[in-house]
């Protein structure tokens, strides 16, 4: 069996990233990332007629953009798994529709990335597939729509509110040892999530609903494999944002695995500047995803990073069950990415 | 097994309170005094604005008190939803929290704006149908005790 | 004189109005549409107990302008409705009495919703 310990998965034949397209919105692109993005979309609707449309045209040329950067066409990749925010994710079938290959579509909420990142890679060690496309989108103003209130609503934002980040990630997987010399990172092994729920309900402090999750996750893939946070060059959470953020370095701290502020990351303080106005930082599927498809990639494969786990986090609630009152389902999925080899 | 009402086990209560403290401990709290003041002088605004159209309306425009009132809610309504319409009261909104809210403008931008956001499907369950998502508790229940009170003081008038 | 005295009432007593909201919403987390509903529900209620009456003679625009003025709006017009023509002015009052406001944002919002498109925030 390719397991190790409670449930983490390895992954033999360590399938490679080979090509990565991270697309960000106007205020994305005014941030820290803005000269790592494949391409910076000033204009919100994307020359679409909704937000939605929008965001699917995101999806779509974030993934087109990741063949095309390898010199592919979409016939070259098995299969699309992706996702978004939106109610039966409709930017991803929207994309996929112009694809023309077989569509997997997921939802995992802010933690839609890993989740693909996860699906691929088995898929593609497994044999099943050659090359598997990931790719996840979110969009300010079609995820405001729909979680919370119309743009021109005028209402506070409290200070543990997130930023929901527009715009998209995309990578391909490849199992194919021919690909291997042109990885950008291979992926050794993963660690799937578990549902934790600390009884959270504010649906305006997502990182705090999200970090128990993340802990658990952790805990489980440093205790699986036997590693320890200074095994890792970096460990990314997803969105966890300020709050999240400290409330995971407690939890390590209490769990016994203590996290050093120096190599960890959250991909929601890295999206937006302080100064930026958005509170406790980024958030959405899009968050991670084109932190991931950037920065992160782009420093693998310059061999300045040799060994990153990514694990992005996602709040699995919906609008129903937070007006029912209920609490929200946090979930967080990891994935080991090492630096291609030399 | 999804009843909010079940008790949780001791154990699992307490590990609920002791994660519900470390959250509140780490959360940012928003600014008391400074929400405070801006919704005072935001909202202050708005109802001299009010007053001041009252004025005019009572002064130089012979209206009769009523008339007058009428007038006032209805230039500050006209007033929100365009501001809101050239996506200015949001940012008012955000400025001023209940200042913005709680006088008849926020009454106004809480029908206009979802009005403008679902206007993309369609006129009629989009515009028409959503107009009301916001504002509509409001309506229900405004109206819903007025109704009690009505039927109160024609049995029992004081 | 009087004109300026009459702005400065309603500054003062509209400005502490909506600072109870605010306090509401910092500190019991309440959302705004749970406030506006006890808002106007609280306005119904002190107008038919004979409170709200005197505050909107004294602040003017400062007491009718917030929601709570909304509600007073409701009772006195279903009072006034009940007084002539009965127990089924219960039923008609109410909104003859807030008409114009429900009216004025019933067409200026689909005006402006035909004319305007929503814009992302800054």
């Amino acid at each position: 069996m390719n397991r190790i310990g409670q449930s983490t998965i390895l992954l033999p034949r360590r399938p490679a990233v080979i090509s990565c397209a991270a697309l960000a919105g106007k205020k994305e692109g005014e941030g820290p990332l803005a000269d790592d993005f494949d391409r910076i979309v000033e204009d919100d609707l994307f020359g679409e007629e909704s937000w939605e449309k929008a965001e699917a045209r995101f999806q779509y040329t974030a993934a087109t953009l990741c063949l095309e950067k390898a010199g592919m066409a979409p016939k070259d990749a098995d299969a699309a798994l992706g996702g978004d925010l939106l109610n039966q994710i409709i930017a991803a079938s929207l994309s996929a529709r112009e694809m023309h290959i077989p569509f997997l579509g997921l939802y995992g909420a802010c933690s839609t990335m890993a989740e693909s990142i996860l699906l691929a890679s088995m898929l593609t060690d497994g044999g099943y597939m050659r090359r598997a496309l990931c790719t996840a989108s979110s969009h300010f103003c079609s995820a405001e729509r729909q979680y919370r209130f119309p743009l021109e609503y005028g209402c506070q934002r409290p200070p543990t509110a997130q930023w929901t980040v527009t715009g998209a990630g995309s990578l391909l997987i490849s199992g194919l040892t021919e690909d291997f010399p042109r990885a950008i990172a291979r992926i050794p092994a993963l660690t799937p999530g578990r549902i934790v729920d600390l009884g959270v309900t504010d649906a305006n402090n997502m990182g705090a609903a999200m970090a128990p999750a993340a802990a658990d996750t952790l805990c489980r893939h440093f205790e699986d494999t036997g590693t320890s946070p200074s095994d890792f060059d970096l460990i990314i959470s997803g969105d966890l944002g300020r709050v999240g953020h400290d409330v995971l370095l407690e939890l390590m701290q209490q769990k016994g695995h203590p996290l050093d502020e120096s190599t960890y990351i959250d991909c929601g303080l890295e999206v937006f500047t302080p100064e930026q106005d958005v509170h406790a930082g980024g958030s959405g599927c899009g968050c991670s995803a084109v932190v991931l498809c950037s920065r992160i990639l782009h420093q693998m494969e310059n061999h300045q990073l040799r060994r990153v786990l990514f694990m992005a986090t996602g709040a699995l609630l919906s609008t129903t069950s937070s007006q029912q009152g209920g609490t929200i389902p946090g979930i967080a999925h990891a994935a080991v990415l090492e630096a291609p080899d030399r | 097994m999804f009843d909010k009402k079940a008790k949780p086990s001791p154990q699992r209560q307490r590990q609920l309170d002791k994660y519900q403290a470390l959250v509140t401990r780490l959360s940012p709290k928003s600014a008391l005094g400074q929400g405070l003041f801006r919704s005072f002088w935001v909202g202050g605004a708005i109802c001299c604005l009010g007053q001041a159209i009252i004025e005019i309306g009572q002064g130089p425009l012979h209206m009769a008190s009523n008339a007058a009132s009428t007038l006032c809610s209805t230039v500050l309504v006209f007033l929100t939803a365009l501001l809101t319409g050239l996506g200015v009261f949001d940012r008012i909104g955000q400025y001023a929290g209940a200042g913005a809210f709680v006088p008849i403008s926020g009454f106004a931008n809480a029908m206009v704006s979802p009005a403008m956001e679902f206007r993309r499907e369609g006129l009629v369950l989009g515009l028409g149908g959503k107009l009301f998502s916001i504002a509509g508790p409001v309506l229900t229940w405004g109206v819903s005790a007025s109704v009690v009170v009505g039927i109160l003081y024609a049995l029992f008038p004081w | 004189m009087s004109i300026f005295l009459n702005l400065l009432k309603a500054f003062a007593v509209g400005g502490a109005l909506c600072v109870i909201g605010e306090f509401l919403e910092l500190k019991t987390r309440l959302t705004p549409a749970r406030i506006l509903v006890g808002y106007i529900i609280a306005g119904v209620i002190l107008s038919a107990a004979g409170l709200y009456g005197p505050l909107a003679d004294f602040a003017g625009a400062g007491a009718t302008v917030p929601l709570t003025g909304f509600g007073h709006a409701l009772t006195t017009g279903v009072k006034h409705a009940v007084q002539e023509i009965g127990l089924i002015g219960a039923f008609t009052g109410g909104l003859t009495g807030t008409a114009a406001g429900i009216a004025a944002a019933v067409f200026f919002g689909a005006v402006m919703a035909l004319i305007f498109k929503p814009r992302p925030k800054e």
